[in-house]
């Protein structure tokens, strides 16, 4: 209690203050400008238009977009999809093995290439302060051998984390609900589509609930995937309450047996804190039917920086039911295949214990793959 | 989060205190952590290396020796330098002579095309004119869908046609001539910047429509990897300006800067939220706090020139620099402090607050208890609170749902910071009237980055110890110590 008081009332202070001075200090200079209107930010979004050529536009679009059954042939590789992420370091790791021994410039190489993975400056540091001490040691002495114990480090980082997802069996009426959060345009709801067809095709029942009820068309997106993937959907309307969306569609599941619910949300930023709260709703809500959350996956965009370690923490912390800890359980790491190396993933397993549990490694559904520390790593440092 | 820069090299410089004068060492630790600042900020490392390199030529130049505060004295050289990079002018649109005015918006899956497409929109028609959108990402699920129901929100008519993008764009020029729209906005398929079969569509739509400015979007919480996609468009399509998306989120926004340095075209407009209206050309000589990690006032401050009613926030800030701040003051400034935003958003956009008020998980319904004892109070006991007695007490407890002890609470809390403002009121006074304001007039406002050296104790980031009243914020409380 004390702390809001403290922070309302500094801030209502230091803001009343600065606007005072700053508006002396100009009108000193020049006359004061008005004030514009204030105009109040919504907390909910505005209200939706009414859609009437939804489904036109809807159905004249996927070109590209693969198929219900082309499931984009064999499960790719990690190297292969990743070719344009490794080429940026190639000349990096080329110049390190080209030296005779390990110098001065093998180390900012090092550093460089892990830099601009976005492996993020204290995993960097800790990498490398961990191979001078061996190096020191004349434990290792050939670049060569330098690479693979930088590769070995990174993939013991990796080591022993619980990449399952997890559907759990219990009696029909009480599926199972996998909640996907993220900021805007990581891929969600793409995501739950590639998932949805996976799924279906293990021998899944999937039902979809059109939690983004924001975003304009999201559910029409989402539609085209349930389609595609012979799933259920369960929409609201557009600007509509997500949780009660994302209950209707776990209610309408366990009456009708469906074992597994993925329930979308509206992209949103970890910092906004009426959209956080909003998404703590819908975790709460989430459980207080017949559903039984057994994953909440945070999608994050390969191409993030640094940022991405402060998405996974706030997104855990909203997603949280007790009052500590994560309520993230696993990690899905998009658009891989472009030039962006993802490397923030090293900071959000190590830091905070998140495990990656899924990568997006191209567009076609099979392109979405359960991840692999090792043939991650491979895929960044190794040359061919 | 990270801890900003400025309290990193206050820590330095307080190491070397007594020291006398400064080595090229000491310079040289410096700039690792300036360089770190800068990578934590995804700048790209490239682009680190340049800065940290030009930096140091002039760290060294300055003698940091010779002055008092070399910590400070650094932060100016690299504020200064980092808005250079990003470059003073805001890009000045110059329509057709032959309207339209044709605009292609590129850029990656998910960056915010559709969405800045619309906003850009809105932007135009604020301006005077009439645009119109065209859908051409047929790729994505309902994209032209969204772009449809966008539209709508701002009465912006949208074409689209199914099949052919390139075909589509072609026809929605001819429309755009047809209705006599005199701009054109273009928005496209998304990609991953390294498919050439979907570089080769863009290309070729930009060959038939033949824009006048080419836009690439951004994501500002893109990492390393901004500078390679920026490139590779660049490259294909001739970039004419950037629009930065998500800088409303909190990421530090390095690549801006980088793609700024790199393609050597100016950040043109950045989207600051979720509404449509929160769109605007971009502010380069703000950006760079931001980068460092050092809040962004003077966003912070243009909002609250929005929100606040002028003449009531001087009154009472006058009204406490004399230590008269009344309950009812702060009611009146509470509730305009609300049409902000999240409380949670605005103490991030603070310079300087500590750590443990920042990651305080406050919502706005939190402040609705505070809200609710002011409100059962007569406007006597607002402005009196001493005369709060037992009864009184049952009265305003039972009427705001609190208890007794909520309602003490606050009335000692308040009374307790009446006079600290009375102290530190006088104290910033007295500063004002040395005369030391001419240095922050100006937009840049200088002084500001630097404004906000590492207090000690209550609230660090608070402007206002005695020696930097000159910069900062002035007349603000200098801390709170006996509250924490």
């Amino acid at each position: 209690m004390e702390l809001i008081y403290l922070i309302a009332i500094a801030a209502v202070l230091v803001f009343g203050i600065g606007v005072v001075v700053l508006n002396r200090r100009r009108s000193a200079a020049a006359p004061a400008p008005a004030p514009k209107a204030a105009a109040p930010r919504p907390v909910k979004p505005p209200p939706p238009a009414k859609d009437g050529t939804a489904a036109a536009a809807v159905r004249a679009e996927p070109e590209h977009v693969p198929e219900p059954l082309d499931l984009g042939g064999e499960r790719p590789t990690f190297r292969s999809r990743m070719s344009k992420a490794r080429s940026a370091l190639t000349g990096t790791l080329l110049g390190i093995r080209s030296r005779t021994g390990i110098t001065t410039e093998t180390w900012d190489d090092l550093e460089e290439a892990l830099l601009r993975a976005d492996v993020g400056v204290r995993v960097t540091d800790e990498l490398l302060d961990g191979l001078r001490t061996r190096v020191k040691a004349k434990e290792i002495i050939e670049p060569g051998a330098l690479l693979d114990a930088l590769q070995a480090e990174m993939v013991s980082r990796l080591d022993g984390a619980d990449r399952e997802l997890h559907l759990e069996p219990g009696p029909a009426d009480e599926p199972n609900v996998w909640l996907f959060v993220g900021v805007n345009g990581v891929g969600k709801t793409t995501t739950i589509g590639k998932v949805s067809a996976l799924q279906a095709q293990a021998g899944v029942s999937v039902l979809m609930a059109a939690g983004d009820t924001f975003r304009a068309a999201a559910a029409e997106q989402l539609t085209t995937w349930a389609e595609r993937s012979g799933a259920e959907i369960v929409r609201g309307k557009e600007g509509g309450d997500p949780s009660s969306v994302i209950f209707d569609g776990i209610e309408r599941a366990a009456a009708k047996g469906i074992q597994l619910v993925l329930a979308d949300t509206a992209g949103r930023l970890h910092n906004k804190t009426n959209l956080m709260d909003e998404l703590r709703k819908v975790r709460r809500v989430a459980e207080k039917g017949r559903g039984r959350v057994t994953e909440v996956l945070l999608v994050i965009d390969a191409t993030t920086g640094q940022n991405g370690l402060t998405q996974a923490r706030e997104f855990g912390a909203a997603t949280n039911v007790g009052t500590e800890g994560s309520g993230v359980t696993g990690v899905v790491l998009t658009k891989l295949d472009g030039s962006a190396k993802g490397g923030i993933v090293f900071a959000i397993e190590t830091e905070l214990g998140l495990p990656v549990k899924l990568v997006g490694l191209g567009e076609t559904i099979n392109d979405l793959v359960p991840f692999d520390p090792t043939e991650f790593v491979d895929a960044l440092v190794t040359l061919d | 989060m990270f801890d900003s820069l400025s309290s990193r090299l206050e820590g330095i410089v307080k190491r070397l205190r007594g020291k006398g004068r400064l080595t090229e060492d000491d310079v040289d630790e410096m700039l690792k952590e300036i360089r770190t600042a800068l990578l934590e900020a995804d700048v790209n490392v490239g682009v680190v290396r340049n800065v940290v390199g030009r930096i140091r030529e002039q760290a060294i130049g300055a003698r940091l020796s010779e002055v008092l505060d070399p910590g400070q004295q650094v932060i100016k050289i690299v504020n200064a330098e980092l808005t250079a990079m990003l470059g003073g002018e805001t890009l000045k649109i110059h329509y057709a002579s032959r309207p339209p005015t044709v605009i292609l918006m590129a850029g990656l899956q998910g960056s915010g095309k559709t969405t800045s497409s619309a906003k850009l929109a809105r932007w135009f028609k604020g301006q005077g004119r009439q645009p119109l959108l065209v859908g051409a990402d047929l790729q994505r699920p309902a994209a032209v869908e969204q772009l449809r129901t966008l539209g709508r929100q701002i009465d912006v008519p949208v074409f689209s046609q199914p099949g052919d993008p390139v075909e589509t764009a072609k026809r929605g020029l001819e429309e755009a001539r047809r209705l006599g729209r005199d701009v054109l906005i273009v928005d496209t398929a998304g990609r991953l910047a390294i498919d050439a079969e979907l570089m080769e569509q863009v290309r070729q739509i930009s060959s038939v429509i033949q824009p006048n400015y080419t836009f690439l979007v951004i994501d500002a919480m893109t990492g390393q990897d901004a500078v390679g996609v920026a490139e590779a468009f660049h490259n294909t399509l001739a970039i004419d300006g950037v629009i930065l998306s998500k800088l409303d989120g909190d990421a530090r926004g390095g690549a801006a800067l980088s793609v700024k340095e790199v393609i050597g075209r100016p950040i043109a407009f950045a989207s600051t939220g979720e509404k449509l209206t929160e769109f605007d050309q971009f502010h380069p000589d703000r950006m760079a706090g931001r980068i460092l990690g050092m809040g962004d006032v003077l966003t912070l401050i243009e909002q609250a020139e929005q929100h606040f009613e002028k003449d009531q926030a001087e009154k009472a800030a006058e009204r406490l620099m004399e230590g008269e701040f009344t309950l009812e003051d702060f009611l009146e400034q509470m509730q305009s402090l609300k049409k902000m935003g999240p409380l949670g958003n605005l103490m991030g956009m603070m310079p300087g607050m500590p750590k443990e008020m920042k990651d305080a998980q406050i919502g706005d319904d939190q402040l609705k208890p505070i809200e609710a004892i002011i409100n059962s109070m007569t406007p006597l006991e607002r402005r009196k609170p001493e005369l709060i007695n037992g009864s009184r007490r049952n009265r305003i407890a039972t009427g705001s749902g609190t208890t007794v002890g909520d309602v003490n609470r606050l009335v000692k809390q308040f009374a307790e910071m009446q006079k600290m403002m009375k102290r530190f009121g006088g104290m910033a006074k007295q500063q004002r009237g040395k005369g030391k304001k001419g240095k922050g007039g100006g937009r840049a406002m200088p002084g500001l980055p630097g404004g906000f050296p590492g207090m000690p104790g209550g609230f660090p980031g608070m402007p206002g110890g005695p020696t930097q009243l000159g910069q900062g914020l002035p007349g603000a409380p200098g801390g709170f110590g006996p509250f924490n």
